[in-house]
């Protein structure tokens, strides 16, 4: 699926909408995380992710390891609104026996690709995937989303040497560098700054964009696909809780408690803002 | 699943090392998916020109992670995720107790399929010491579903796991003494089932269910025990993880006296695991364990470790004799 850059801005405020309403129908969730990737996402299912809905378990599908599991709510709606499973399936978000789990779970979800979920698991992952992709042959990419403060897991640092060491180039990168954590800042807690200078320092290739900007998260990663011997990263320098005025509004967003009526204007706001892109 | 017993206390031609690498390779030359990772411990079941000619002719099959046992298992799980089978090594305490939050996650809850190889389980970790000593690797693994337990009893069992559990989906964790040749106890051709346990030596006065390294000393308990005149029946687990429930129930009511013998720690091991079976049945038998206790290892040659521990032969006899003393008196007519 080959999508304009308008289309992909759509299916971002599509995706963020639909995201704070699965959140709300609950009525608490990790909303924080969830928003500052919506534009990675619709540039991933958007157009960059070679996958196709009707078939999951397709061997030549790039995948997507969400290592930051928290962030399954925005995953979700971007997978609803591939066609991946129907939109109203949204509203049963960790309800009991729901396909729809507070964090990823490839047994549970069509699309999900990875259960994740206990941090720091994921690029480990990802480099299995890539290189079993290599040993096959196959061309596809493989993209792991990770948070800052999920950085501070060791397990990320022997992935990063590991992926360096064996020049998975295929093998895609996204931090969300979103500055917040649980307990606070990340700089308060255990400090992350000069993220792409420590990437760059362990041998991949680095781009920082502003991750809520579409076109600068299309172009790093078509640059990504460019580079044909490092292991890529890209560092989103992202706003927690991104697109919903009410999660900005609390001190902490990582999780919040998230009634209809909070959200009532993030909800109207976002309707308008696709009424006006429709309207052209 | 048949199998045959050739024990006659000789011991095999080759170390178990030996036995896996030749298997990991035969099966690597005729199998695209299988692939073989490590964390910098290949060196130990091979030789370094051997090792590297491996490297240079499997490429990105033979893998090394470098001193890394998590990357290693989230590694195994990309790469079931991507259609392979991983075969990953590391000592026994290092791929269970160092990277069991990855084993659990990465591999078990996500339902993919990984074979994890920990050498030098129990006493067999000798001059390595306490630190390298896995005493409770079976209990960690024991409690995590999506996972079946191994504990090798010789070269023809090691073979034989290793080939017939290909198409076997989660995580199967095998453990194997390294730098021995095992007892021979079972015949060429032989094969083994997944929670199915191996009667070995028929008697009616104990039963003797052992795993692993155990198992030669549990057969060679049993005739020592014949000389004086106790008739001991020597049951062969084969897997920890399903553990032969029915036939731990059918011992208990031919012997109404069972002995666990294995290398780890009783608690959460195999000795938990048939005392839960027993008291679960309501069948009146006497049990004992020959396991290891409430203590960490210590470093020493694998003989003075396996008298240290309590492993030994004459372990296995003194622990029958107490057994067979605590039967009980009356056998109840309804569990015969």
């Amino acid at each position: 699926m080959e999508s304009s850059i308008a289309e992909m801005k759509e299916l971002a405020i599509k995706i963020r909408l639909e995201t704070i309403k699965e959140i709300a129908s609950l009525g608490f969730g990790h909303i924080g995380g969830s928003m500052s990737i919506c534009e990675t996402l619709a540039v991933l299912y958007g157009g960059e992710l070679r996958h196709d809905p009707k078939r999951p378990d397709w061997e030549e599908r790039d995948r997507l390891i969400v290592s930051k599991g928290h962030s399954g709510p925005a995953v979700y709606a971007a997978l609803a609104l591939c066609g991946y499973f129907p939109l109203e399936m949204l509203q049963t978000l960790n309800r009991p026996g729901t396909r729809l789990p507070s964090h990823c779970d490839r047994l549970l979800t069509p699309g999900i690709d990875m259960t994740t979920g206990s941090l720091g698991q994921g690029l480990s992952v990802g480099i299995g995937v890539s290189l079993a992709n290599r040993i096959d042959k196959r061309d596809s990419y493989t993209y792991v989303i990770v948070g800052d403060g999920e950085l501070q897991e060791g397990q990320n640092w022997e992935a990063i040497m590991t992926a360096s060491q064996m020049q998975l180039n295929r093998l895609i990168l996204f931090c969300d560098n979103n500055g917040v954590q649980m307990n606070g800042r990340t700089k308060d807690i255990n400090d992350l700054s000069n993220l792409p200078e420590r990437l760059s320092a362990f041998g991949w290739f680095v781009q920082s964009v502003n991750g809520n900007d579409i076109e600068q998260v299309l172009f790093a990663v078509r640059a990504a696909k460019k580079e044909n011997k490092r292991p890529c990263a890209v560092v989103l320098n992202t706003v927690k809780g991104y697109g919903c005025q009410y999660a900005l509004s609390q001190k902490i967003c990582h999780s919040l408690p998230m009634t209809q009526e909070n959200v009532q204007a993030d909800i109207a706001r976002l309707e308008n803002e696709l009424y006006g892109i429709r309207k052209g | 699943m048949s199998f045959s017993v050739v024990y006659d206390s000789s011991l095999d031609q080759e170390l178990m090392r030996d036995h896996f690498m030749n298997t990991l390779t035969d099966l690597m030359d005729h199998d695209s998916r299988i692939v073989a990772g490590d964390a910098d411990m290949n060196i130990t079941l091979c030789s370094y020109d051997k090792l590297w000619g491996l490297r240079e002719k499997y490429g990105d099959r033979f893998f090394d992670t470098g001193i890394q046992e998590a990357n290693l298992v989230g590694m195994a799980a990309g790469l079931s995720l991507g259609g392979k089978i991983p075969f990953i090594h590391a000592f026994s305490q290092f791929i269970t107790r160092r990277a069991y939050d990855q084993i659990y996650l990465s591999l078990a809850y996500a339902g993919l399929n990984a074979r994890l190889i920990g050498s030098d389980p129990g006493y067999t970790a000798g001059y390595n010491g306490g630190t390298h000593t896995s005493l409770e690797d079976i209990g960690i693994m024991r409690c995590t579903p999506n996972v079946t337990i191994f504990d090798v009893t010789d070269g023809v069992m090691l073979e034989s796991i290793m080939r017939d559990t290909l198409e076997v989906k989660g995580v199967i964790y095998i453990r194997m003494p390294r730098k021995l040749k095992m007892a021979k106890v079972y015949g060429e051709n032989s094969k083994f089932e997944i929670g199915k346990a191996n009667l070995l030596r028929e008697g009616t006065d104990v039963t003797l269910v052992a795993s692993g390294i155990m198992v030669a000393k549990a057969l060679a308990a049993a005739e020592k025990l014949a000389e004086e005149g106790i008739d001991a029946q020597v049951v062969d687990v084969v897997t920890i993880k399903p553990l032969d429930e029915q036939c731990i129930l059918d011992c208990a009511k031919k012997t109404h006296a069972i002995v666990s013998c294995e290398n780890h720690r009783e608690v959460n091991g195999q000795a938990s695991a048939i005392a839960d079976i027993l008291a679960r049945s309501g069948i009146p038998a006497a049990y004992a364990s020959v396991g290891i206790g409430e203590r960490f290892g210590e470093v020493g040659p694998m003989d003075y470790l396996e008298k240290t521990y309590g492993l030994t032969i004459d372990d296995i006899c003194k622990r029958t004799r107490e057994v067979i003393a605590k039967k009980p008196k009356e056998k109840r007519d309804f569990y015969e």
